[in-house]
């Protein structure tokens, strides 16, 4: 593994960005009792390398079920959803575990941090499914830390940070095995303004200076306004182009 | 290493609930330890016995006696290289609460006979040439504060009367398993009493001690002293001394029975709660195993999680629970020295601790486990928030 982070960073400067998120005819439905409610019907899109792409809707428009589509941990009942040349669909649930582990970093609305783990081990996590050793582990967590500022709270347990700061940490977390994609979901939606405004910038540095794809589901317009696409749900289906 | 370090940093997130199931956990293995050392002590009599002497009785019942002129007919038996005999006395030591064993003896042949009670050559001369002489062991010395040359006095309830003796030593067990409760006097101060006060009652005894030339021949000699007393007034049982304490157990196996059934409910009983506290752990962490799924952490991991867990306050309970069996086990020994006078915990009894620890840990990680392990993770996320 190359040192982190960036190793899925386009450097082939050809200027063409390949696609590294290819949906097509994505469905989903839940029963609820004896009833069939469709969530997502005949969603096609695709993401490129390096793209920031925020997906809105209201609630219940099934913003997140598509992001869970995407990040592995739910399946579509039809289509395909091809992440960095692997369709997804086709995966054991093993092996669907170590593609989530070598391919998706998660951000969550509220962190998720273990709580008895420090802010170190808990970034730690990740790459104990790695084949780093122990010094490589601490050089690659001491970097993630570091990138969001947080090197001088390493020893910190989860109830000793404010929300911002454990945000922080998940994002570190998120991005220590240097994932081809990250997945955010709400991200700032527990966090004051400040904290949200905070935690996007880093997001955004995260794309912008280490080619992160990011893909976000926000309610927050202010939140959207920081990726290059904005994507909309309506009851199950992407209701606009791309803006 | 790391997984040790976060299952016993979960193990201790809530600290109260945990420390109570270890608490539970604890007690029962206490309860368990003390339980089973209870019927190893109700057969500590049988375990100790030898194979090499044989018990012969009134074939009636024990409280019969049989009389001493059958001694030298039974020392003719071929198989037999030696006998004694001995009397139990039922005599009381100030009152009836100080209860403890004591027997009428021949007090050479019966110390040749019972090597286990171990008395210096000096001791022994003592006490043979002192027809009011005695010896006790050390556990009744100790209990009772007695010195060699005490002037000991015991009220007959089976030979009515003031029955006075000299202390004339104190014997020591060669094995951790020997009784040193007992005590012994000269059968013959005994006979020569009631010889004066109750004449029909002497020269009587409670049992003839043989001991074998090759423990071997054991059916055949028993077989063969029985043949030489039958049909006559007082017929004889003989067996080996295995089978003659065994047949005082049996007569309260229901009770060793009970008590092993309850030593298994307790086990079962904590095996509930370990199971309910693990299985509240396994309830308010599913979205913390939805995060470790998501992340990537495969089914086995996560159920080490929860099965590691739960046998590390299994194991912390055994632990603790061992170690206070010692010096309770000890003090209920102290106590109940009268009726258990080798109160001791076996080996075998920490093995089944550790067994039935393991056993409560697994057990009660199965179902948690499952449910953690099949959870998906968008339904885990969920309940987080």
């Amino acid at each position: 593994m190359s040192a982190w982070p960036g190793k899925n960073r386009d450097m082939s400067g050809s200027g063409e960005r390949r696609i590294v998120v290819s949906i097509r005819n994505a469905a989903k439905s839940y029963l609820r009792g004896s009833q069939v409610v469709p969530v997502l019907e005949d969603i096609s899109f695709d993401i490129e390398q390096g793209e920031f792409l925020a997906l809105m809707g209201p609630s219940g428009s099934g913003k997140s079920t598509l992001l869970n589509l995407i990040a592995g941990i739910d399946s579509a009942d039809r289509g395909s959803i091809v992440v960095d040349g692997v369709d997804i669909a086709t995966l054991g649930e093993r092996e669907l575990a170590d593609w989530r582990a070598a391919h998706v970093g998660f951000i969550f609305q509220f962190y998720n941090l273990i709580p008895v783990l420090t802010a170190f081990e808990n970034v730690e996590l990740p790459l104990l499914l790695t084949p780093l050793n122990r010094r490589e582990r601490r050089e690659h967590v001491e970097a993630a830390l570091e990138v969001v500022g947080l090197a001088d709270r390493m020893e910190h347990y989860p109830s000793q940070l404010s929300g911002g700061q454990q945000q922080r940490v998940a994002i570190a977390r998120a991005v220590v095995s240097d994932p081809s994609i990250l997945v955010a979901d709400e991200p700032t939606g527990d966090l004051d303004r400040v904290s949200a405004g905070d935690i996007l910038g880093l997001m955004a540095r995260l794309n912008k200076d280490f080619g992160k794809t990011i893909i976000m589901v926000t309610h927050d317009p202010r939140a959207a306004e920081k990726a290059h696409i904005v994507r909309h749900l309506e009851k199950g289906v992407l209701s606009d182009v791309p803006s | 290493m790391f997984l040790l370090k976060l299952l016993s940093r979960n193990a201790l997130r809530h600290r109260l609930r945990t420390g109570l199931t270890i608490l539970g956990i604890t007690i029962a293995i206490l309860a368990f330890g003390l339980l089973r050392t209870v019927i190893t002590a109700w057969y500590a009599g049988v375990n100790a016995s030898s194979a090499a002497r044989l018990i012969s009785r009134n074939a009636i019942s024990l409280t019969f006696s049989l009389p001493i002129s059958y001694l030298e007919r039974i020392r003719q038996v071929e198989g037999v290289k030696s006998v004694s005999y001995a009397n139990w006395f039922g005599g009381v030591y100030i009152s009836e609460k100080n209860f403890f064993p004591n027997f009428a003896i021949e007090p050479k042949s019966y110390f040749e006979l019972y090597p286990e009670f171990v008395l210096s050559p000096e001791v022994n001369r003592a006490f043979v040439t002192d027809r009011k002489g005695c010896v006790a062991g050390r556990k009744l010395a100790e209990r009772f504060g007695w010195k060699v040359g005490d002037n000991i006095t015991l009220k007959g309830t089976m030979f009515p009367g003031t029955w006075e003796f000299v202390l004339r030593g104190i014997y020591r067990g060669a094995e951790q398993s020997t009784d040193e409760n007992q005590f012994f006097f000269h059968w013959d101060y005994l006979n020569e009493t009631l010889k004066k006060t109750s004449p029909r009652r002497a020269d009587q005894i409670g049992v003839i001690i043989l001991g074998l030339k090759n423990p071997q021949t054991a059916a055949e000699t028993s077989l063969a002293v029985d043949a030489r007393f039958k049909n006559s007034l007082a017929e004889t049982l003989t067996e080996t001394e295995k089978a003659f304490q065994l047949s005082f157990v049996s007569m309260t196996e229901a009770i060793v029975v009970a008590i092993r059934i309850v030593s298994f409910m307790v086990i079962i009983i904590i095996m509930a709660v370990v199971a309910n506290t693990m299985a509240m752990t396994a309830r308010e962490r599913i979205g913390e195993y939805a995060i470790f799924k998501a992340m990537g952490f495969r089914g086995y991991y996560i159920a080490g999680m929860v099965f590691g867990e739960s046998l590390f306050i299994a194991m912390t309970g055994c632990a603790i629970g061992i170690a206070l069996t010692f010096p309770v086990a000890a003090k209920f020994g102290e106590v109940m020295g009268a009726f258990f006078p080798v109160f001791r915990v076996e080996r075998s009894t920490l093995y089944l601790d550790v067994a039935f620890c393991l056993i409560v840990g697994l057990v009660a990680g199965i179902f948690p486990s499952w449910r953690a392990v099949r959870i998906g993770i968008a339904d885990g996320l969920r309940r987080i928030g």
